[in-house]
């Protein structure tokens, strides 16, 4: 991680050299945004979910045939009193006819999902989706090379990630969540060396195809949620957090059909430290699917549903194994989404509903949300977050007691 | 008498057949306006100015291509500089006549590329005052035609054509359009509304040949109902710069080619 940020510094030292030539531009916001919990106070016992102040730079340098990108935060967090200065993106671009290259820390976004991921099998922060944080911050960036090839055939998409990143889950102090052996506090992490074995891989072939956006995706890696390890399951006392191994194999369809977008994704989930499914620790080998449509019901509103499936492959094997003190998944389970989008007042206001609701799992989470331009600078977004759900194990049942209330504003520059 | 008649169907009648169609006029309309060169690019500035008189920018780069005759299927891309929160955000649009245009969306700060649903082309664009049809253009076989008079608009001959939507499912009755015989672009057009009230109003304010192309540079759409105007000015603006067939692609969606950005 080192190397390849003192890599980029001395690129970008002499890229800058040269930039007062070249196209340069500077941009960035300064942002407030704050969520309170309206439920019951945090399991910390503070009442914000969320508190800070940012500011963000984005600076850009481009000569041909190459480009620079950065975009860097510096925060500060008045829950923790703590003061931050994050890395969100930071690249080289080098673009050729035929091909191109991207290496350093960037954000990537596959499949056509709102907010279901199969195919993206990138780094996620639902701590910031749930703390009602902007959008973009519910994707992290990831430290890769990303090279694209665009034979006349179809387009090609290969990323090499050498440094493993997790997903981000809601902080144990802020968040009230279900946790199976939340008596054991002795936990340690243990995520995939930096090894050349170890290196993730995704491929993303595309094209159309009969008027179908469609692709094709490959993944060779590892599960971003941990699995718990515990050193003994009759009286454990320590728990590792591991990420089993992970391979990924998809497609994705979408089209204009019906007055509207319809889409279809699926991928196979295979579980490669547990292919059997019989150990109880590691998840096993799925099959996920997405099916979505969208459409303007009148002009300014639109509408997007999705229905999604997992079905988990070596059922009985789970049955047979599975630690009876954890919660027991069910062979399959859906989610539906739904979202409104209605822009008012020539687009300066944006009244937005989002919503999950499992079918399967009886639980839910509601998004309201109102966004106001006061300027071309300045806009600020009122919205909540509801979760819930018959049982306190799921997901989104799982957070019940975290609904909140959030704030963004922000002024752009 | 009948002499008389005679030689009065003599002499109407090569003019009938010399006469343009009110469908020609509009025909010719759109290969001026929207169709000019195998390709265009532009600067394209829109200020959105309310009753109040507070005021909105939109800035973008606006490419676009040719695929056949006029009338025929186009591609476009526009790449947004302004305001902020939109900045580095790109259309794709492929237009097809007598069907639903395909629209992508590229989100930079999600690094996503999410194709849209198009079937409203009379929705705003942007949030102006004109629509996506004002922009890519309105099939001519979904309206009757009718040249209702000729007259002087501004010192040009123009046709005035009457524009009365085939369904009933657009926001306006009818559109008069002033066409400028000469150049063919359209100088002025009247929205009514159902109950045959005027209630918007485009006017081409300023027109420059470019590459022996007349464009307009500098147009106007005014609501009447609301106050609210929006004013667009093209800048930059060439055409035949010989822009690929596969440019059209969500690769340059996402990495819009500099060279033709200037």
């Amino acid at each position: 991680m080192k190397r390849i940020l003192h890599a980029f510094f001395i690129l970008a030292s002499c890229l800058t050299i040269n930039a007062y030539a070249a196209d340069y531009s500077v941009n960035g916001f300064v942002q407030g945004n704050y969520s309170f919990g309206t439920e019951t106070s945090n399991p910390d016992g503070g009442d914000f979910k969320w508190a800070e102040e940012r500011a963000q730079l984005k600076v850009e340098g481009a000569q041909e045939p190459v480009r620079l990108f950065l975009k860097a935060d510096i925060a500060f967090d008045h829950i923790d009193n703590d003061a931050e200065v994050e890395l969100r993106e930071a690249y080289i671009d080098l673009t050729r006819e035929r091909w191109d290259l991207r290496a350093g820390r960037q954000i990537i976004t596959w499949g056509l999902g709102d907010l279901v991921f199969i195919n993206d099998v990138f780094p996620k922060d639902y701590e910031a989706f749930f703390s009602g944080r902007p959008l973009e911050y519910l994707k992290k960036g990831v430290d890769a090379v990303k090279a694209g090839f665009y034979p006349d055939i179809a387009s090609f998409e290969l990323v090499v990630i050498p440094f493993f990143e997790p997903n981000n889950f809601p902080d144990s102090n802020r968040f009230w969540m279900f946790d199976p052996l939340s008596s054991v506090t002795n936990r340690t992490e243990q995520e995939p060396g930096s090894t050349l074995g170890n290196t993730e891989v995704a491929l993303r072939v595309y094209r159309d195809i009969a008027g179908f956006d469609t692709s094709i995706f490959l993944y060779k890696g590892f599960h971003r949620e941990p699995s718990m390890l515990p050193d003994s399951l009759a009286a454990p006392s320590r728990i590792e957090l591991i990420y089993p191994e992970l391979a990924v194999y998809g497609m994705s369809l979408q089209r204009s059909a019906l007055d509207g977008v319809a889409g279809f994704e699926a991928g196979y989930y295979d579980s490669l430290d547990d292919r059997n499914g019989s150990d109880p620790l590691i998840p096993n080998s799925q099959t996920r699917f997405l099916l979505s449509y969208q459409r303007q019901l009148i002009e300014d509103l639109s509408v997007t549903l999705q229905y999604y499936g997992e079905y988990m492959h070596d059922y009985s094997e789970y049955e047979r194994t599975r630690i009876v003190s954890f919660p027991k998944k069910p062979r399959y389970r859906d989610l539906t989404t739904l979202r409104l989008t209605y822009l008012l007042l020539h687009q300066n206001l944006r009244l937005q509903w989002f919503s999950f609701w499992s079918p399967t799992d009886r639980d839910y989470l509601f998004n309201p949300e109102a966004k106001y331009n006061f300027s071309d600078n300045l806009w600020a977004a009122l919205g909540a977050n509801i979760f819930g759900g018959q049982e306190d194990t799921t997901q989104f049942g799982s957070l019940d007691r975290n609904d909140n209330l959030y704030m963004q504003a922000r002024y752009e520059f | 008498m009948l002499k008389y008649l005679l030689l009065l169907v003599a002499v109407l009648l090569p003019l009938n057949a010399l006469a343009i169609t009110p469908e020609e006029v509009m025909k010719s309309s759109q290969a001026a306006f929207l169709y000019p060169g195998k390709d265009f690019k532009a600067r394209v500035v829109m200020r959105l100015v309310s009753k109040s008189g507070s005021e909105r920018a939109r800035e973008l780069t606006m490419l676009r291509k040719n695929y056949g005759e006029t009338g025929g299927d186009q591609k476009y891309f526009m790449y947004f500089l302004r305001p902020a929160d939109v900045k580095d955000m790109a259309f794709m649009v492929y237009k097809y006549p007598g069907r639903d245009d395909d629209r992508w969306l590229f989100v930079p700060a999600l690094n996503m590329v999410r194709r849209i649903a198009a079937q409203d082309r009379r929705s705003s664009f942007v949030g102006s005052d004109f629509t996506y049809e004002d922009v890519s253009g309105r099939d001519i076989a979904d309206d009757t035609h009718e040249i209702t008079k000729e007259e002087k608009l501004g010192g040009s001959e123009s046709y005035v054509v009457k524009s009365t939507p085939k369904a009933g499912d657009t926001d306006y009755g009818y559109k008069l359009s002033w066409i400028d015989k000469r150049t063919f672009l359209p100088l002025k057009e009247e929205y009514y509304d159902k109950r045959g009230t005027l209630y918007k109003v485009f006017t081409a304010e300023e027109i420059k040949e470019i590459k022996g192309f007349p464009t307009v540079v500098k147009r106007t759409m005014k609501n009447l109902q609301s106050g609210h105007s929006t004013e667009t000015v093209f800048s930059k603006v060439d055409y035949n710069i010989g822009i690929e067939d596969s440019l059209f692609t969500e690769r340059y969606l996402k990495q819009p080619p500099k060279k033709w950005l200037d």
